[in-house]
């Protein structure tokens, strides 16, 4: 068996009682003693840190130095548009293969620190990133290089609507910070010892947060610090994936994968309108014909009626008992109170409001289409 | 009226041909917050060791056995609503359903608490 790799708070992890499973090729908590109902409701109340890793961080620059090479390389891989990213500023995007199928989804900021406004930093998913490397480095023409990370820099989230008053405690600045975008400053306040970080206002739960990078013996301190204030409980996997099913977002390996594209997936406000047509990168043909054409199916928001939850792989059926989908992530959302579910469904069934079925161990239970997210988006925008 | 328990954390209390099903609080501790139970139909007949109903948490479902085997006679509706039963009171009102027993013969491959009890301090 492959030994399991571990990130540098593991021992932490395992101190504060978490019950630790293996993840993309990591042992990570899933949950500590708290309980995932327990640590899904801090969060959204109070503030949630989250270790994540074992998330790839890599960054893209150019020999010659200059953003706008390294930008213009970056953009025949990703659908986003990257040269127009202010230094500091943060996008959502995916890599796709040529047929417009989603080999992951990421994270892109340009640095904001002058002298490092020309570099961009990306943050991959766990399960994907060596893949990822390989196909980023393919492609990458002579002269744009691509340095991995993952060796020497942690990566937390600090998520809830106390985030920013625990991270203003040491360093007010991080308050200022809207959402998507990214800082690197100096954290020192409450700490004994200061230490740098590179800080960007997001997250993956639908709250107001922080993602905070820094090198594996400062990420150390600065959790164990950051665990002193009472509004900070150490939060795992397991709520963090029922956080972000409530806020409608993608999950890769469920929700998208290589068989969908960022149009099926609801995520065209992730392509910025100049380069939906006549864009330049890898899988653009495919995803204007989807645009163009309309997905034959779509990614939607499920609500079960009831308490029970559909889990992923359920049939969703018509009232006619034909089947027209199937569910992709489904759970109980401990902040609505009730089961959630997003799966994919024939075009025509999409509405919000349409009455669908689904087939949970042999009995029909009815549900419906709905909006995301299940739990409103908290984000920061100033 | 004795109380047997299972391998699989499952409890069984027998009163006369009577016999309730729960999961016990060994069990409950370990899956956390239960935010539903598939129970069963009244009138469903299981073998000792069927599926009889599945306890949904957040992330994910778990199976409950039959400790024995039996007709299901009544269940617990009160847990639709308050699934949360079962985690603060598994040995009482977190029960999940009553059987009339086919076979009292099948206790003896249970354990008693004691025996259970030796056995979740080895797990």
């Amino acid at each position: 068996m492959t030994q399991l790799k571990k990130t540098a708070l593991h021992q932490f992890h395992v101190d504060s009682g978490a019950k630790m499973v293996e993840f993309a090729g990591y042992d990570m908590p899933v949950q500590y003693p708290m309980g995932v109902m327990g640590e899904h409701l801090h969060t959204r109340e109070k503030a949630g840190l989250f270790d994540v890793s074992h998330m790839g961080q890599c960054f893209i620059a150019a020999d010659d130095g200059t953003f706008e090479t390294a930008a213009k390389a970056l953009e025949k891989l990703v659908p986003a548009s990257i040269q127009d990213l202010e230094p500091g500023q943060q996008r959502y995007s995916q890599l796709l293969n040529k047929d417009g199928g989603i080999l992951d989804d990421l994270m892109i900021s340009r640095l904001g620190l002058k002298g490092h406004t020309h570099q961009l930093y990306l943050v991959v998913n766990a399960g994907c990133k060596v893949a990822d490397y390989k196909h980023i480095k393919k492609h990458l023409p002579k002269g744009v290089n691509l340095s991995i990370k993952d060796d020497t820099l942690s990566l937390i989230a600090l998520q809830g609507p106390r985030a920013s008053d625990v991270l203003g405690c040491l360093n007010e600045a991080v308050e200022d910070l809207v959402f998507m975008t990214h800082t690197d400053l100096q954290l020192a306040g409450t700490l004994d010892e200061p230490l740098y970080a590179h800080i960007s206002r997001s997250g993956y739960t639908g709250e107001d947060g922080y993602e905070i990078s820094a090198k594996h013996d400062d990420m150390i301190r600065l959790v164990e610090h950051l665990m002193t204030y009472d509004d900070v409980e150490i939060i795992g996997l397991g709520a963090r994936d029922s956080l972000r099913m409530e806020a409608g977002l993608c999950l890769y390996g469920h929700d998208i994968d290589t068989t969908t594209n960022p149009i099926e997936a609801g995520l065209i406000w992730s392509i910025q309108k100049h380069r939906r047509e006549g864009g330049d990168y890898l899988g653009a043909k495919a995803v204007e014909e989807t645009i163009k054409n309309k997905p034959k199916r779509k990614l939607v928001g499920i609500l079960p009626e009831g308490r029970a939850p559909a889990r992923e792989h359920t049939e969703i059926q018509d009232m006619d008992g034909k089947t027209i989908g199937e569910i992709t992530s489904g759970g109980f959302g401990p902040t609505v109170g009730g089961p959630v579910a997003m799966g994919y469904v024939s075009r025509k069934f999409s509405k919000a409001g349409t009455p669908v079925q689904l087939i949970v161990r042999g009995k029909a239970r009815p549900a419906s289409v709905v909006k995301m997210p299940f739990a409103p988006h908290q984000y920061y925008r100033g | 009226m004795s109380v047997y328990f299972t391998e699989d954390h499952e409890w069984v209390s027998v009163d006369g041909d009577i016999g309730t099903i729960g999961i016990s609080a060994y069990a409950a501790k370990a899956l956390g917050d239960v935010v539903f139970v598939e129970l069963p139909d009244v009138g469903a007949e299981f073998d000792k060791g069927d599926e009889a109903a599945v306890v949904e948490l957040v992330k994910a479902a778990s199976e409950v056995y039959a400790p024995i085997a039996g007709e299901v006679t009544e269940v617990n509706g009160a847990l639709e609503d308050e699934p949360a039963k079962v985690n603060e009171d598994p040995s009482g009102a977190g029960w999940f359903m009553k059987i009339k027993v086919a076979d009292k013969d099948e206790l003896d491959g249970l354990m008693n608490a004691d025996a259970y009890k030796t056995y979740c301090d080895g797990l």
